[in-house]
């Protein structure tokens, strides 16, 4: 899995190193490499079973220069979540570096040499954390043995301290730079030869920095002074801009174009049909018709010139997609058995002598990830060889799907990732950089940027797919739980990649669908089928969005028609601390972990709710009219559980007083990064609760702009939002931090609405629903 | 041609007069920390001071800029006030992806011009219209208060 080479001091690390010939492979085939986390593989797990795995190699990610200097190598995509700060932290720690003489350097994209590099599924830390470490150990090493035999003294008696290497007896020391050539030429020590450093000695590893004179966010000065560089701030001399319109449907195609008004506009220079790959499109561009110009203004105006037919027969039924009515279908649908995931007792006897039966139906919608930076790219060909800077997550896929599509070989592909504009699954679909290397090539290789715009992004997002939650209980007299029943209905993202399967995939229904984690006599959960009518992909958090907003608002509807007290209650369902294996609940899929490594362990989740109703002073009586709301969720081997404080008034605007949010990913590498996500999960989930919503007519997406794809301002903002961060255990093993804040808020949220109001919304968003 | 004065410079740029400032500054004077999200004055990532007024520069034709004083957060840090919303900005960790930051600061620095020490009230009225998707609001609603301390401190 790992590459070793052996010296030190690294060349750029631009250079291209011999491939093995890697054919040059379609979305299908990147769909089929799921396979080995989805298949009952049991022997890799984690960043081993990732495509192109881990690299440790301290030549891959460490240069030290002669001045000192220390460079690390970031491999993942920096899109907020601070990734090149937390990586670097861990590196300079093991390697005893100073945070002054660090700076950190954006890897191309690479598989072969950096390994897995799609940022995605909250794994970088988890996955990178013991890889990056070990690199740097080994650097540490190497620096060591250097001075030891400069010195002529046993390497035993050499320890780095910070930047340097000391030696104790004599109290002579070598600064990190001084010994980096005479490093360089000694071989990587062996990996079992290692010895990390101990906790006690981290000095930037566990920092909680706000307060702090310098923060180390390694990019903050660039962004508060706009000279971080994204996606549409690269400038190549020669290059054109280019909009396209695509067709308005999923699956429709270019019938006919007029562009003679298009040409008239000033500054449109050429305007270039866009051939679209049809159903199902994977991450090959829609198509449609480009209109390039010398500005993006120009471009703007010249697609809105365009006169354009659409042919919407090859979009099929497609064509006539209403959301409103899929909505309908899909509770309708939900009425009826479908295939069994989960079974325990039975389900039908226990409903039957229940004292109480509840059933509630739950929807969310569509959603597009929306990042504030729309999709972007810039290409060039130059000699057969193709260059693109976007802001991508999965820079592998976009490497893979420009080598098929332009016929030259991956090696000849060579992507810079720049920093994100925000992501949240959007830019793990590199459709925009094959739009922009396609035409490149129509234009004999020249620069050429193309700019979504937002109405790009919203009618074309890979949508979050709508889902429909039927949910079924029985209570006995005291109000106990003797039966759940859970049926799910979503279109799955595996329709993005072959023929719609039209039901869930195992990974996704494993996203707490399979993995609830209530401790009920008897159980069924059932798939039945739903059809994909629009792109659905990854948005972040992905299927437990659905899942935990039916789950943890059912449990709540549960205590109440028990007449108990919601967290009692919810603590009573989940049962006493244990670990459970996922594979005893017919889950496959762990998000690729080690069962045996990441059980799902009710202690943390009790954990959690615990610590965030104790900050929430739970117990303490609100007035009327306000109302506090808990949620639990497990997802990314993380744990998070949310308390809102709301207030309704009587035109039903929601106030929101606070947000205490404990969560548990196990050991804290860059707490204040860990902070900051949780936040921005409370902002973004209230955004869900409260307002997101992509619907469809006759096939269109009716959402143009953010005054009706509506997010959360600073006006929905709790006056408080608090974390509480918990079980920064060394021995547990690192958890996600990205995704797994997420899932609980729009729960918790719409159970605080209920305990102020009385009402309780099972259709997100909440919209107008409180209003009169 | 228009003249254009941008962060203190002349700039003499070969555009039509209706073309949006936002595509003057990025495609033209290349100066890209304003930044594109959503073209019609809905999200705040392109805004930019006129005479010291916060502008949305997707809507703003060049021919309105005309003859004003331009300043993008390029040229922000040279001002008083906005070098100290930088500074609190750094001092709280606010920004996570970092792109809406710059419209965010911008009109940060608007507001603390007009009103020195803001309540939270009078920070939601200035900064609804800018959107960060990541989440950053309550950190930025921080960083105003300690920005508007810092102005206490050096007043």
């Amino acid at each position: 899995m790992t590459t070793h080479r052996d010296t030190l001091l690294l060349a750029n690390v631009s250079r291209r190193h011999v491939l093995k010939g890697l054919a040059a492979s379609s979305a299908l085939v990147i769909a089929a490499r799921w396979s080995p986390l989805l298949a009952d593989d049991e022997a890799s797990y984690g960043a081993e079973a990732m495509p192109h795995g881990w690299v440790d190699d301290p030549n891959v990610f460490i240069r030290i220069d002669e001045d000192g200097t220390v460079t690390v190598v970031n491999h993942r995509a920096e899109m907020g979540q601070g990734i090149r700060t937390s990586l670097v932290m861990v590196a300079a720690d093991e390697l005893g570096a100073d945070w002054q003489q660090v700076k950190v350097e954006q890897a191309p994209g690479d598989e072969e040499t950096y390994g897995n590099q799609n940022t995605d599924g909250s794994r970088s830390m988890r996955h990178a954390f013991d890889p990056m470490r070990r690199a740097a150990a080994a650097a540490r090493t190497m620096l060591e043995q250097a001075a030891a035999e400069q010195w002529q003294v046993p390497v035993d008696e050499c320890q780095a301290g910070v930047h340097v290497v000391i030696h104790a007896a004599s109290g002579r020391e070598l600064g990190f730079g001084e010994l980096a050539a005479a490093a360089s030429q000694l071989p990587v020590p062996e990996r079992d030869s290692l010895t990390l450093k101990p906790r006690n000695e981290w000095r930037y590893i566990g920092r909680d920095n706000v307060a702090d004179d310098v923060p180390l966010a390694i990019d903050g000065e660039d962004i508060v002074t706009g000279r971080a560089r994204y996606g549409a701030d690269i400038h190549l001399d020669d290059m054109r801009y280019a909009v396209i319109a695509r067709p308005p449907v999923y699956g429709a195609q270019l019938a006919s174009v007029d562009d003679s008004a298009a040409l008239e506009v000033p500054g449109v220079v050429r305007v270039v049909e866009v051939p679209g790959v049809g159903q199902p499109a994977g991450f090959a561009p829609l198509g449609g018709v480009a209109v390039i110009a010398e500005n993006t203004w120009a471009a703007i105006q010249g697609r809105d010139a365009l006169d354009i037919e659409w042919d919407l027969d090859a979009a099929g039924d497609n064509a006539d997609y209403d959301s409103d009515a899929y909505r309908e279908a899909l509770e309708q649908a939900a009425t009826a058995a479908g295939r069994v995931i989960r079974e325990r007792g039975d389900i039908d006897a226990a409903l039957d002598q229940a004292e109480q039966h509840l059933e509630a139906t739950y929807y969310m919608p569509h959603m597009a990830q929306a990042p504030i930076e729309p999709p972007v790219a810039l290409a060039r060909i130059v000699d057969g060889k193709a260059e693109v800077w976007a802001p991508v997550q999965h820079p592998q896929a976009a490497r893979e799907g420009i080598a098929e599509q332009l016929g030259i070989a991956l090696e000849d592909v060579t992507v810079h990732a720049t920093l994100l504009g925000g992501g949240f699954g959007r830019k793990s679909k590199p459709d925009f950089m094959l739009e922009a290397s396609y035409l490149s090539q129509a234009l004999d290789g020249r620069p050429v940027r193309v700019q979504w715009t937002r109405e790009d992004d919203l009618h074309h997002a890979y949508f979050h797919a709508v889902s429909v939650d039927r949910l079924e209980a029985g209570l006995d007299t005291e109000g106990k739980a003797l039966g759940w029943r859970h049926r799910t209905l979503s279109p799955s993202i595996a329709s993005l990649f072959a023929p719609d399967p039209e039901h869930k995939q195992d990974f996704e229904l494993g996203m707490g669908f399979t993995t609830v984690p209530f401790d009920i006599p008897a159980m069924r959960l059932e798939n039945p089928d739903a059809s994909a009518h629009v792109r659905i992909g990854w948005f972040r958090a992905v299927y437990n969005l659905p899942h935990a907003f039916a789950i943890q608002s059912f449990a709540a509807e549960m205590a109440a028609a028990a007449g108990r007290d919601h967290r009692d209650y919810l603590l009573e369902l989940l049962g006493p601390a244990r670990q459970i294996d996922p594979r005893d609940v017919n889950d496959s899929w762990n998000y690729g972990e080690d069962p045996a490594r990441y059980p799902i362990d009710i202690g943390r989740l009790r954990g959690v709710i615990e610590r965030a109703t104790e900050a929430a002073e739970w117990q303490r009586e609100r007035p009327a009219g306000r109302g506090l709301g808990l949620a639990v969720h497990h997802s990314f081997a993380a744990y998070a559980a949310v308390v809102f404080d709301v207030a309704v008034n009587d035109a039903g605007e929601v106030t929101i007083h606070s947000a205490d949010i404990a969560f548990d990913c196990g050991p804290q590498i860059n707490p204040e990064r860990i902070r900051s996500q949780m936040e921005g999960s409370c902002i973004m989930g209230i955004g869900i609760a409260l307002h997101s919503e992509i619907t469809a007519r006759e096939g269109r997406i009716e959402q143009d702009n953010f005054h009706q794809f509506r997010i959360t301002r600073l006006s929905h903002t709790p006056h408080e939002i608090r974390v509480h961060l918990i079980n920064d255990d060394p021995e547990l093993a690192l958890g996600g931090v990205g995704e797994p804040g997420l899932p609980p808020v729009a729960p918790a949220l719409c159970n605080a609405i209920y305990a102020a109001t009385g009402k309780r919304i099972r259709r997100l968003p909440v919209g107008d629903q409180l209003a009169g | 041609m228009v003249t254009l004065t941008i962060n203190g410079r002349q700039h003499e740029l070969d555009v039509p007069e209706q073309m949006p400032l936002l595509w003057a500054l990025r495609d033209v004077v290349r100066l890209t920390g304003t930044k594109f999200g959503c073209g019609i004055a809905q999200c705040g990532a392109c805004t930019v001071h006129l005479d010291g007024e916060a502008v949305r520069a997707c809507v703003t034709p060049v021919s309105q800029a005309q003859d004003r004083e331009i300043t993008t957060i390029e040229g922000i840090a040279d001002d008083a006030v906005g070098s100290r919303v930088q500074r609190a900005w750094l001092e709280l960790g606010v920004a996570q992806c970092g792109y809406c930051q710059s419209g965010q600061i911008m009109g940060a620095a608007a507001l603390l011009k007009q009103t020195a020490s803001p309540s939270d009230e009078q920070i939601v009225e200035a900064m609804d219209g800018n959107l960060c998707r990541c989440g950053t609001y309550s950190r930025i609603r921080q960083a105003i208060h300690r920005a508007a301390e810092h102005g206490e401190e050096s007043a």
